[in-house]
């Protein structure tokens, strides 16, 4: 049987979208038994929100006062001092993963499986390599922990009509004061989240300035779509960076995706290769983009993307 | 006198890696990518760590830049090109066998206890394994601060003020000092090597540590059990105006 341990990520109050997909992963594994831990300072709000995704067997809350701020530094070491009751520990593959997740491996003394795409046993996953060109199968050693991040992009959230029990605790681990939170500047805004939004419209270099990106939020208002960008466009200030899709953006995988003046470069590409319909939108008929397009049109984006939007209202 | 306004050193990891613009490829037998006569590069996300260690010591905050590539001897060619960047020396830990991220981790944590840095800036992720693990490992064993997917980097003293790229949007925080701070792509844009600078780089310090010299832990190793090639998608198909595409669109239901 295998003892998996989720790691809640949640910011103001709210369970991340995140954590539903990393269960559906763990889910996946046979016999699993499933806790999630949530480290809060005091706020149940959380566990309660952990409580309630199926597969879920139970919620540790575990209280902190550092814990007021997710560092990776402050809760690692509360992680490693419960892992040895458990086979495996899950992370998502977020900026909030990414940083955490290592930082407990080390401590436990294993190398970390990052972004699994697939569990094929409690101990073989598979996971891309090289920005998604080639799929590697690894094995973990039958008799050591296992810690890893999940791409959440791989994975269906599982649903939210449990009540799982929650137990809760504060920790007693040794917590270090060297690294201090100072702000986070979140981008507001009221469209559909990137990371979970079914539909996205993307612009990238072309849009060519943060004003003409205006028709871009059009077109998605209209489509009620989140939106995203390239690289090239987060680059040259276009747009805040929390917007770029891709290999060291975001990997998503929404129902539809419309790339409008992107050119599809494989960076770009891995970011979007679990979507449903691929749209691209370029001038340039031998775009890369096209490769990988469900429906392409060849032409000038600043006439074709306000014809769409008067077409789609 | 003491200078404490200042870094001694800070230490910065170059991984040889299959260059970014190559398409790579998975070998028929499923035992690996295909590397034979495949260019080869610094990992674009460690170029940009050297550059801001560069730039900290330009500032006049630090005296010296060291750079590490852990790997087979091939590696010197990394280092030259940092030391042509503008490093002050560099030095390789020579091993045949593939390096994880547990054991890179331990075999910098080892560098560091010889060399004792203010600083050390990795890449957040090489681009042939995308494992994304060894800066915030190294900071693990090493019982320090890290900072990771960094897109800005003020020294203060025996601090550092950071700012990371976060999904939804930027974080602040602040860090003791020595720390491990990883690197994102917007941290700043690496100089061009010019030619008199890599005749320079011939004559600076290259030191080769065989791996089996620092005595360095093993861990559990993970198994490579094969490399597959990904699924394709299709080309579909190209419509020829805005009312084609909303057709298409509505027939899969989109629109
Ligand atoms: C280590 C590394 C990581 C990276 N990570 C990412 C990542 O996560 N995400 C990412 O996106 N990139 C990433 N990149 C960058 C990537 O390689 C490309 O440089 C980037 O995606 C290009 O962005 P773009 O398509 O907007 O720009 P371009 O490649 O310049 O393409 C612009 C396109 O717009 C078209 N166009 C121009 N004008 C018009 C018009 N009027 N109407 C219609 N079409 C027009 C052109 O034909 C062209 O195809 C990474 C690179 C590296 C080295
Ligand atoms: N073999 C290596 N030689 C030098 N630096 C390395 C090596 N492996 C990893 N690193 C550093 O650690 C960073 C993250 O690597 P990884 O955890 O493998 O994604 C890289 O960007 C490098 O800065």
């Amino acid at each position: 049987m295998s003892n998996i341990l989720v790691i809640a990520e949640h910011d103001t109050g709210t369970l991340n979208p995140s954590v539903a997909k990393t269960v559906a992963c763990a889910a996946s594994i046979q016999d699993a038994k499933i806790t999630i831990a949530v480290f809060v300072n005091g706020d149940d709000s959380i566990a309660l929100q952990a409580a309630k995704l199926n597969a879920v067997d139970n919620v540790l809350q575990i209280n902190n006062a550092a814990n007021e701020h997710a560092l990776a530094a402050v809760i690692a070491p509360q992680v490693a001092s419960i892992a040895s009751r458990y086979s495996h520990v899950f992370g998502p593959s977020t900026t909030f993963g990414k940083d955490l997740m290592p930082r407990i491996a080390a401590l436990l003394n294993v190398n970390q499986i990052s972004d699994v795409m697939e569990a094929i046993d409690s101990h073989k996953f598979r996971r891309p390599i090289y920005a998604g060109n080639a799929i590697l199968t690894v094995e973990a050693q039958p008799d050591s922990i296992v810690i890893a991040t999940v791409r959440t992009a791989s994975y269906q959230a599982v649903d939210s009509d449990n009540t799982a029990p929650v137990e809760v605790q504060s920790s007693d681990a040794d917590i270090p004061s060297h690294t201090r939170f100072v702000e986070l500047k979140a981008g507001k805004s009221d469209r559909p989240d990137l990371q979970s939004a079914s539909k996205v419209v993307s612009g990238g270099r072309a849009l060519a300035s943060a004003e003409n990106f205006d028709i871009i939020y059009s077109l998605a208002d209209t489509m009620g779509a989140g939106v995203g960008a390239s690289r090239a466009a987060v680059d040259a200030g276009y747009v805040p960076n929390e917007m770029q899709v891709g290999q060291t953006g975001k990997i998503i995988a929404p129902d539809l995706y419309v790339a409008i003046g992107i050119s599809g470069a494989i960076q770009h590409l891995t970011g979007i290769k679990d979507a449903g319909t691929i749209v691209a939108i370029n001038k340039d008929e031998e775009a890369p983009i096209f490769e990988v397009a469900d429906i392409g049109l060849v032409g000038d984006l600043f006439k074709i993307v306000p014809e769409l939007e008067q077409a789609l209202k | 006198m003491l200078e404490i306004d200042k870094l001694e050193k800070i230490l910065v990891g170059l991984k040889r890696v299959v260059d970014y613009n190559v398409r790579v490829r998975v070998k028929a037998d499923a035992s690996g990518v295909e590397t034979d006569g495949v260019k080869m590069s610094i990992n674009p996300f460690d170029e940009i760590a050297l550059e801001e260690a560069l730039r900290i010591k330009e500032r006049g905050e630090a005296d010296e830049v060291v750079v590490v590539s852990m790997g087979r001897t091939e590696c010197q060619q990394q280092l030259r090109t940092g030391l042509a960047m503008g490093a002050d020396r560099a030095i390789l830990v020579e091993s045949d066998d593939e390096i994880d991220s547990l054991t890179g981790a331990k075999i910098l944590l080892a560098l560091v206890e010889r060399e004792h840095p203010g600083l050390v800036i990795l890449g957040k992720q090489a681009i042939d394994n995308d494992n994304n693990q060894t800066g915030q490992m190294l900071a693990a064993l090493w019982d320090r601060p890290q900072a990771t997917f960094a897109s800005e980097l003020t020294i203060s003293g025996d601090s550092a003020t950071v700012t990371r790229e976060v999904d939804v949007g930027l974080e602040t925080i602040e860090i003791d000092l020595p720390a491990v701070v990883t690197a994102d792509l917007r941290l700043n844009e690496p100089r061009y090597v010019k030619l008199p600078d890599i005749m320079k780089a011939k004559k600076k310090p290259l030191d080769i540590v065989p791996l089996a010299d620092l005595s360095v832990a093993p861990a559990p190793r993970l198994t490579s059990v094969e490399y597959t090639a990904p699924e394709q998608r299709q080309k579909g198909v190209i419509v020829d105006d805005v009312a084609g595409l909303v057709a298409a669109l509505k027939e899969k239901g989109l629109a």
